[in-house]
C-alpha cells in the first residue's frame, strides 16, 4: 500500500512536469501548426541556466527559477525568428527540420559549454516529508505539483482573458483570417513561443533538483515525452496535454513499480502507438480535419534534379574502385567504409521520406535490427555472413514493414512522430530482451565478413565489399525509380487522395517502400555488425536517424546520387578535416538550418 | 436501357448540416449528365460519395447494378470510375505526362493486386527486373499517354515532359482530364471543368468535352457555367440545399420557375445573375 501511494505521488509528480512541456508543444502546435522538436533543448537549457544561476550567482530558489523562465522564454523567442519565420510558405515540411536542426546546435552548444558529463542540481528546500497513507510528499513533490497547477491556472486565464490570449486563440483557428483581422501573427507566433519555452525550460530545472541530476543527453527524451502526452491529449489541445500529462507520468510510475526502470519508456511510447491507431485525435481532440485540395504539391520544393551525365558516375565509381590501388592508407579508406554503409541508411531514407513521402525518423531501428539478425545468425546458429547479411536485410525489410505497417494511416508529421517512436521501441526491445539480445552487455565477439573460410581483415577488402554493396543497391533503387513503381510511389507522396482516385492502394505501396528500403538498411547494419564485432542498443540510435535525415536533405531528397553524396560529405568531411566530435553534431544542425533556407532541394536536387 | 450510374436515397450530413438529403440520380450510358446549383448545393460531396473518398450515411450507389456506396476509392478506380478535382490536385512534382500515366494505374498489369504479400513482392520483382512484357506494356502505355496528351492540341505536347507545378492554372486542370482519360473510365466524373478558364479556353473544353461525349463516354458534370451546360447535357439535375429541386432536359430544367428561384437568388438577392442568367436562357 504504502508503495502505490509513492508510486502515485511520483507518477503525478512526473506528470506535471511532463505537463509544463507538453503545454508548450500544444501552443505551438496551435499557432504554428508544427512539432517543435526543439522544444527539449529548452527544456536542458533552463536547467543548465538554473543551475550556472545557483552555482556563480548563488540565487535563491525563486530567483533562480524566475532566471530560467525569462532566460528560456528569450531562447524561444529567438527560435521562432531564426529558425521558423523565415520559412514561411516553404514546404510542409520545413519548419519540422528546422526545429531538428536548431536541436542538433542547441544540445551540442549546451554540451560545449557545460561538458557532456552530468552534473548536480541541488535545490535549496527543506528536506521534510509529509506522512500520509503510509506513503509520504516532499516539497519538491509539492513545489512541482504548484507550479504545475498554477501555470495551468495562469495560462487559461491569459487564453481567455487578455488581448493577446484572445489573438492567440484566433490564430490557432485561422491564421490568415487573424492576419486579416489585424492580429500580428508573427508577434502572436513569437509570444507563444516564449511562453511554451519559458515553461519548458522551467520544467526542465524542476527535474533537475527533482532527481538532483542533469545532463546535456535530456534533451531528445524531453521531447517525445512532451509529444506523447500531447498525442494522448489530442495535439494542439492545452487541456489534453495536462491529462495526456498526468495519465502519461501514472502509467509510467505504475509500469516501473510492476517491472522495472529499463521499461519506463516502453511504457511511453507503446502507450504513443496506441493513441495513434486506434484514437488518433487523442482523449480531447476533435474530429479529424479533411485536407484542403492543394493546387500545389508542397511536401517538396518544387525543383528539378541536377542532372549528372552517366559518364560522369561511372568514372567516379570506377575511380571509387581503384581508391585501394593507391595506397591511401587505412585511415582515408576506413571513412569511406563508413560513408558507404552511411550510404546504404541514406539510400533507404530517401526512398521512404523522399520517393514516398513517409517522413521516417526512425530509420536507423533497421540498422539495429540489421546488425542484431546477422550477428545472431552467426554466433547462435552458426551461419556464414555471405549468408546472414542478405537475411540480415530480408528479415529488416519484414520486421520493419510489418512495424510501421499500422501507422501508414498517418499522415505528415504524425508519421514522424510514430516513426521516431517505434525506433524507440525497437532499441528498448533489444535493451530489455535480455536472453536474445544479452541486453545492455551487447553482443560482443561478432566475427568479420568472411566467404567460404576467407575472412575480410583488410581495409581495401572490407572497402571493396561495402562499395560493391552499395553500388549494386543503389543501382537497383534507381531502376526502381525509372519503372512504374517510381511514379506510383511519388504520386503517394504527393497527393494521397487523388492518388487513391486513381486506384493506387496506399498501404501497399507504403510497404513496398519501406521493404525495399528496410532490406538497404538491414544490409547496411548487417554488415556493420561484422565490422564493429561489438553492437549494443545504442549502436544504432535515434540520432543516427536524424544524422540520415540530414545527408537525404543535403543531397535532395529523392535523389539516389543526392543520398550517396550527402553521406561521404556528412560523414567524409568532419573526418578529413579532423573535426572533434562534439563539433560533429553542430555542424549537422547547421547544415540542416542552412539548407532549409536557402536550398531546401539540396545539392543535387529533390526527385 | 439499364442505367450505368444509379443513386438512390443517398444522404450525407456533416455535424448536422445536410449536405446531401435523399438524394436520387441516374444517368445512362453514353449520357451526359450535368448537375447544376448553387455553391453548397451538395454536388461535390455527391461527386466524393460517388467516387469513395466519402461514405454515404444512408442510400444506395450502384455501378452498372453493383452496389459501390462505401467501397474505398481505389476500388471504385478499379470498376472504371474517373473523377477529375474541384480545384485541380495533379500531381505537382510529376512530369505531365507521369501524371497522365498514374491514371492508368488500374490497367497496368505490372501492377496488378495478386494475393496479400505476394502481389505487392511480385510487383516488386518485376519492377526491378523489367521483363520484356513490363517493359512492352511501359511503352505502349506512353504511346497512348501522348495519344491522350495530343487530344488538348498544342496546349499540352510540347510539355509534356515539364513538372505539373510550373503548368498555367488551365494546364493544369487539362492534365487533370488527361489523366482521368488515361483510366479509360466507364463513368467520367468531372468538378467544373472549366473553373478559372477564359472563354476562349472554356469554349475549347466544351469541344472536347463534346468529342469525349461523341465518342461513346458517358459522363457526369459539375458546372456552373450555364450555356455550356445547356449546350452539352442530355439531361440536368438541379440541387439546392442538398436536395433535387428540379430535373429533365435542359430546356424544361431552364424555364422550370423553381430553379429560376433556387438557383439565382433565394430572397431577390443577386438580380445581376438573374438577368445573366435570362440572357444565357
Amino acid at each position: 500500500m504504502s508503495s502505490f501511494v509513492d508510486y502515485t505521488v511520483n507518477g503525478l509528480v512526473i506528470g506535471n512536469v511532463y505537463a509544463l512541456l507538453a503545454v508548450g508543444l500544444a501552443l505551438i502546435f496551435g499557432v504554428a501548426n508544427l512539432i517543435n522538436f526543439a522544444h527539449g533543448s529548452v527544456y536542458t537549457i533552463g536547467a543548465y541556466i538554473g543551475w550556472a544561476a545557483i552555482t556563480f550567482l548563488h540565487t535563491p530558489l525563486p530567483v533562480t527559477m524566475a532566471i530560467a523562465f525569462v532566460g528560456s522564454g528569450l531562447i524561444g523567442m529567438a527560435i521562432e525568428r531564426i529558425g521558423l519565420r523565415p520559412l514561411q510558405g516553404k514546404a510542409r515540411i520545413a519548419p519540422l527540420i528546422a526545429t531538428i536542426g536548431l536541436s542538433f546546435v542547441l544540445d551540442q552548444l549546451v554540451q560545449l559549454i557545460f561538458s557532456a558529463s552530468p552534473r548536480a542540481l541541488p535545490s535549496d528546500l527543506p528536506d521534510w516529508r509529509i506522512n500520509i497513507a503510509g506513503g509520504s510528499i516532499g516539497a519538491m513533490d509539492l513545489l512541482i505539483a504548484g507550479i504545475g497547477l498554477g501555470s495551468a491556472a495562469v495560462l487559461f486565464l491569459f487564453l481567455r482573458f487578455t488581448k493577446l490570449g484572445y489573438a492567440v486563440r484566433a490564430t490557432a483557428q485561422d491564421r490568415d483570417a487573424a492576419r486579416q483581422m489585424g492580429v500580428n501573427v508573427d508577434a502572436v507566433n513569437s509570444a507563444v513561443f516564449g511562453i511554451a519555452s519559458a515553461l519548458g525550460g522551467l520544467s526542465g530545472l524542476l527535474v533537475g533538483m527533482y532527481y538532483n541530476h542533469i545532463d546535456p543527453a535530456m534533451s531528445f527524451q524531453a521531447t517525445l515525452k512532451g509529444v506523447v502526452a500531447q498525442v494522448i491529449g489530442g495535439v494542439g489541445n492545452v487541456p489534453g496535454a495536462i491529462v495526456g500529462s498526468l495519465l502519461l507520468g501514472l502509467v509510467e510510475s505504475y509500469g516501473i513499480a510492476l517491472l522495472g526502470t529499463t521499461y519506463r519508456n516502453l511504457f511511453a511510447f507503446v502507450l504513443l502507438i496506441a493513441f495513434l491507431l486506434f484514437l488518433p485525435n487523442g482523449l480531447f481532440g476533435g474530429r479529424l480535419v479533411a485536407q484542403s485540395e492543394p493546387l500545389t504539391g508542397s511536401f517538396l520544393a518544387p525543383s528539378r534534379a541536377l542532372r549528372v551525365p552517366r559518364w560522369v558516375v561511372a568514372a567516379v565509381t570506377v575511380a571509387a574502385f581503384a581508391l585501394p590501388l593507391v595506397h591511401p592508407g587505412p585511415y582515408l579508406l576506413q571513412t569511406l567504409t563508413n560513408a558507404w554503409l552511411a550510404a546504404l541508411l541514406a539510400l533507404s531514407l530517401t526512398l521512404v521520406s523522399g520517393t514516398t513521402g513517409q517522413m521516417s525518423l526512425g530509420q536507423a531501428a533497421l540498422l539495429a535490427i540489421g546488425g542484431y539478425a546477422s550477428a545472431l545468425l552467426v554466433l547462435d546458429l552458426g551461419w556464414s555472413p555471405l549468408l546472414s547479411i542478405p537475411a540480415a536485410g530480408l528479415i529488416a525489410a519484414a520486421i520493419g514493414t510489418a512495424l510501421v505497417f499500422p501507422a501508414f494511416r498517418l499522415r505528415g508529421h504524425y508519421i514522424a512522430i510514430a516513426t521516431l517512436a517505434i525506433g524507440e521501441i525497437v532499441s528498448l526491445t533489444i535493451l530489455n530482451w535480455e536472453s536474445l539480445t544479452q541486453g545492455a552487455m551487447g553482443l560482443s565477439g561478432i566475427p568479420p565478413l568472411s566467404a567460404f573460410g576467407h575472412e575480410a581483415y583488410s581495409a581495401p577488402a572490407v572497402y571493396w565489399i561495402c562499395l560493391t554493396v552499395l553500388v549494386a543497391l543503389a543501382l537497383l533503387q534507381t531502376r526502381l525509380l525509372s519503372s512504374h513503381l517510381g511514379r506510383t510511389l511519388r504520386a503517394v507522396r504527393e497527393d494521397e487522395v487523388a492518388a487513391r482516385s486513381y486506384g493506387i492502394r496506399l498501404g501497399r505501396y507504403k510497404s513496398i517502400s519501406f521493404a525495399f528500403g528496410g532490406f538497404g538498411a538491414g544490409v547496411s547494419g548487417g554488415i556493420a555488425a561484422h565490422l564493429y564485432s561489438y553492437l549494443n542498443n545504442q549502436t544504432f540510435d535515434a540520432q543516427l536517424s536524424l544524422l540520415a535525415l540530414t545527408m537525404v536533405i543535403l543531397g535532395g531528397m529523392g535523389n539516389v546520387l543526392g543520398a550517396i553524396l550527402g553521406a561521404v560529405v556528412l560523414v567524409g568531411l568532419p573526418e578529413l578535416f579532423r573535426f572533434a566530435a562534439e563539433y560533429r553534431i553542430l555542424i549537422y544542425g547547421v547544415v540542416l538550418l542552412l539548407l532549409i533556407r536557402f536550398r531546401p532541394q539540396g545539392l543535387l536536387g529533390a526527385v | 436501357m439499364a442505367a450505368l450510374l444509379e443513386i438512390e436515397g443517398l444522404r450525407r450530413s456533416f455535424d448536422g448540416v445536410n449536405a446531401v438529403k435523399s438524394l436520387d440520380l441516374h444517368v445512362n450510358p453514353g449520357e451526359l449528365v450535368s448537375v447544376i446549383g448553387p455553391n453548397g448545393a451538395g454536388k461535390t460531396t455527391t461527386f466524393n460519395l460517388i467516387s469513395g473518398l466519402d461514405r454515404p450515411d444512408a442510400g444506395e450507389i450502384r455501378l452498372d447494378g453493383r452496389a459501390i456506396a462505401g467501397l474505398a476509392p481505389e476500388a471504385i478506380a478499379a470498376l472504371g470510375v474517373a473523377r477529375t478535382f474541384q480545384h485541380g490536385r495533379v500531381f505537382a512534382n510529376l512530369s505531365v505526362i507521369e501524371n497522365v500515366l498514374i491514371g492508368a494505374h488500374t490497367r497496368l498489369k505490372a501492377a496488378r493486386p495478386g494475393p496479400p504479400l505476394i502481389g505487392p513482392l511480385a510487383e516488386l520483382f518485376r519492377a526491378l527486373w523489367q521483363p520484356a512484357s513490363v517493359r512492352g506494356e511501359a511503352k505502349a502505355l506512353e504511346a497512348e499517354a501522348r495519344e491522350i496528351l495530343s487530344l488538348f492540341g498544342e496546349r499540352l505536347t510540347p510539355r509534356q515532359n515539364h513538372p505539373a507545378y510550373s503548368l498555367s492554372y488551365a494546364n493544369r486542370r487539362r492534365v487533370e482530364i488527361a489523366r482521368a482519360l488515361a483510366l479509360r473510365p466507364k463513368l467520367l466524373l468531372l468538378d467544373e471543368p472549366t473553373a478559372g478558364m477564359n472563354p476562349t479556353e472554356t469554349a475549347e473544353m466544351q469541344t472536347l468535352i463534346a468529342d469525349l461525349k461523341t465518342g461513346g463516354l458517358t459522363i457526369l458534370l459539375i458546372e456552373h457555367k450555364l450555356e455550356m451546360v445547356m449546350q452539352l447535357s442530355d439531361r440536368v439535375y438541379v440541387l439546392d440545399d442538398g436536395a433535387k429541386i428540379a430535373e429533365g432536359a435542359p430546356l424544361d430544367v431552364r424555364s422550370d420557375p423553381a430553379v429560376i428561384e433556387a438557383y439565382l437568388g433565394h430572397s431577390g438577392v443577386g438580380g445581376g445573375a438573374k438577368a445573366a442568367y435570362e440572357a444565357v436562357a
